[in-house]
């Protein structure tokens, strides 16, 4: 494979597309709403109406706004529908001839699809996730080529580096500084790992750009490679997310038939060969090092850092562990270089961030907005604010280890550093949105049992703490606790936030910690009447 | 087509296992594909639960023969992971997503209701386990249709309790399978 068969593969791809094309999302969201058979009936349509010849109907990924989905979208046109079910299907067809279409239209250019900036998701919707062609016509492994043929390793560092993009999931680690470190580590054999282990609850941004788009994923961890030396890459992906792992699989396929994976990738010295790891079903898997013990076998337990991947790894060798969206933000740094990429965002986070926006609000889905947004532009008016006159109470980010921020916090610029400050993290980008008839003890507690229910087990403020952190709760959500409770509560957080192993434990009261300072006379309101009285038992 | 000669005894195709059983073989072929590295441990497990519905004693010591690891990390492994079962699935299976969103648009509710209706029919069921599973997830990505309960692998979005429970009735009507 060289550059003028690649560039063949794409203009092949593109004289051989029908001038019209309707593309149905068969992403998870919308294949669970009957995506494909929309998509069977637009078929069955397009050849009853013997218009074979002018269009086609192709299965792409997500298109974002979940909540209306099974969605569908014209092209050129690009009208959109919303709801489609198949009896709808084949009057989309007929409109094509002058019919009247039944289905309900979607307007393209609301709030929620123009306000938001596509980097990471330029291709999601708009490409077959299941062709490789698709992927190639639309740009793709054009930037593993530049990387292979036209640059040295310390050249990618330093346009990575210079990019400013910083770790997608968890404390926003810069990305470069990483590759750096794990490309001046010496081993027999490096890695490359990427972590689809998304076990935020709430988040569902890595499946999607996975279904969409899993080329771009690969054509990332391949440059990453490159970058760092490393000739054997894993994605650890949820066991949770079957369509993801069989689009991946026929994503890894493709690209070995081509020799864009594999040995002498774009005829040169560079091989680096991919496999997908199956996960289990544990949340701490998310951690690095437990996320490495589990490729390798065993359970998922962390271990003290460090010595990090980075030096010690998979099987003792020098490990980059970076983020699904992470690795899809490379090609498009390569492509249209570090400047460009860095010019995006704020002084400290560059780019844009993927968030799954869901709860309660009137518009849930996939949103990608620059960094530095603010939480009220996302939430009310790309989000469509809460549902029949409701009121946002708080949103919620980084899952059980983030914090709830209260709708009086709303005009904050996110980027990773105020949200910290906010008492949350970004994670990996789940927002929930609550509203008035939520609870926040009562969300407190729950994220205290998913923590207590997930521990590994390994150290005991985490394993311990937690239980005791989720039996405190719910004597407070049961009326029976007193003000003495409360303060064990606080104390307990602190102790398991600064004792415990991993990030599982030290962010575990996170939620509490954050509900207590926002919403603190909620806890109030639940202590017992008999609050004078000290409790025996804790 | 020439088969590449494997040094462990296990991969011997001639050596069916005594209970004759097919999936037995399967298993094997998928150790095989692994080449029994004790790293591909998990990938085993997924496999062996697909072929035999959950994970009994006597298929993780097969497990832990093939891979030649010990039973105890084999069990230890099997046992950390949510994914894993070790007793049988009822006739049908619903899974009830407990993720964030799920939670906030009144999942808790909407498992009660699921966990009610299913004891009323595990009630008439024989001996041959339950008839229907009640399991929760963590989260199953698709919190923009929330709540999400999945009725034997179908997923369905805005499940309304009256709905889990129409769908489940219907269960009883057809009978197992």
């Amino acid at each position: 494979m060289d550059l003028a068969e690649l560039q063949e593969i794409g203009e092949k791809e593109l004289a051989a597309r029908k001038p019209i094309r309707i593309r149905v999302c068969t992403a998870a969201g919308c294949l669970s709403s009957g995506a494909l058979d929309v998509q069977k009936r637009l078929e069955e349509a397009v050849e009853r109406a013997s218009l074979g010849a002018t269009v086609e109907v192709c299965a792409v990924g997500c298109m974002r706004l979940c909540c209306e989905g099974p969605l569908v979208q014209l092209d050129p046109e690009s009208s959109l529908y919303e709801r489609v079910s198949s009896d709808q299907a084949p009057s989309i067809v007929a409109g094509l001839n002058g019919g009247a279409v039944t289905a309900r239209r979607c307007d393209p250019g609301r709030p929620f699809f123009a306000r938001q900036k596509s980097i990471v998701l330029e291709n999601c919707g708009a490409i077959e996730p299941e062709r490789i062609e698709s992927y190639i016509a639309a740009g793709g492994y054009r930037a593993l080529y530049e990387v292979v043929r036209e640059m040295n390793p310390a050249e990618v560092i330093d346009a990575v580096t210079r990019s400013g993009l910083r770790g997608r999931r968890g404390a926003g680690y810069p990305t470069g500084l990483k590759w750096g470190m794990v490309a001046k580590n010496q081993g027999p054999h490096k890695y490359v790992v990427c972590n689809a282990d998304e076990g935020d609850p709430g988040a569902f941004m890595d499946r999607s750009v996975l279904e969409s788009d899993p080329h771009r994923v690969l054509e990332g961890m391949a440059i990453a490679a490159y970058a760092v030396g490393a000739d054997l890459g894993y994605i650890y992906v949820r066991g949770e997310y079957p369509v993801a792992i069989r689009r991946l699989e026929t994503g890894i396929r493709q690209a070995r038939r081509l020799g864009l994976l594999g040995t002498q990738i774009f005829e040169s010295p560079f091989n680096f060969r991919v496999d997908l790891r199956i996960g289990a079903g544990a949340f701490v898997c998310g951690e690095e090092t437990a996320l490495l013990a589990s490729i390798e076998g065993g359970r998922g337990s962390p271990r003290p850092r460090p010595p990090y991947p980075a030096a010690s790894g998979l099987w003792g060798n020098p490990t980059l562990i970076n983020n699904v969206e992470t690795f899809a933000n490379i090609p498009v740094i390569i492509r249209n270089g570090p400047d460009w990429f860095a010019a995006i965002g704020t002084e400290k986070s560059k780019g844009t961030k993927v968030f799954a926006l869901a709860g309660k609000i009137r518009n849930t889905g996939l949103v990608e907005v620059p960094m530095g947004t603010s939480l009220r532009e996302i939430v009310e008016e790309i989000g469509g604010g809460a549902p029949e006159g409701g009121k946002i109470k708080a949103v919620q980010t980084g899952g059980p280890s983030g914090g709830c921020i209260p709708a009086a916090a709303l005009d904050t610029p996110v980027d990773y550093e105020s949200l910290v400050q906010l008492g949350s993290i970004m994670g990996s980008g789940g927002m929930i949105v609550m509203d008035e008839t939520t609870n926040m003890v009562d969300v407190a507690k729950f994220f205290m049992e998913f923590c207590m229910d997930e521990s590994c087990g390994k150290c005991i403020p985490c394993r311990a703490g937690t239980v005791q952190l989720h039996r405190l709760l719910a004597r407070i959500t049961q009326r029976k606790a007193t003000a003495d409770d409360l303060a064990r509560l606080e104390s307990l957080c602190q102790m398991v936030k600064l004792t415990s192993l991993c990030g599982l434990g030290q962010s575990a009261p996170n939620p509490v910690l954050s509900t207590l300072r926002y919403f603190r006379n909620e806890y109030l309101e639940l202590l017992g009447d008999d609050a004078a009285t000290p409790s025996s038992t804790m | 087509m020439a088969k590449i000669q494997q040094k462990s005894p296990d991969a011997d195709p001639g050596l069916a296992h005594p209970s004759g059983d097919n999936r037995f073989k399967m298993l094997d072929a998928s150790m095989k594909r692994q080449r029994f590295q004790p790293d591909a441990l998990i990938e085993v497990l997924h496999t062996a639960q697909e072929l035999f519905g959950y994970l009994q004693d006597d298929i993780l010591l097969y497990v832990a023969h093939g891979l030649k690891l010990p039973p105890s990390r084999v069990y230890g492994v099997a046992t950390f992971y949510h994914f894993f079962t070790f007793a049988p699935r009822g006739a049908h299976t619903c899974v009830v997503c407990m993720g964030t969103a799920c939670y906030v648009k009144g999942g808790e509710t909407l498992l009660a209701t699921v966990r009610a209706c299913a004891a009323g029919e595990n009630r008439e069921s024989g001996e041959n386990g339950p008839f229907v599973s009640v399991e929760t997830a963590r989260c199953l990505g698709a919190c923009g249709l929330a709540p999400v309960v999945v009725f034997d692998g179908e997923v369905c979005g805005t499940v309304e309790p009256a709905l889990a429970e129409a769908r489940m009735k219907g269960w009883l009507q057809h009978g197992p399978g």
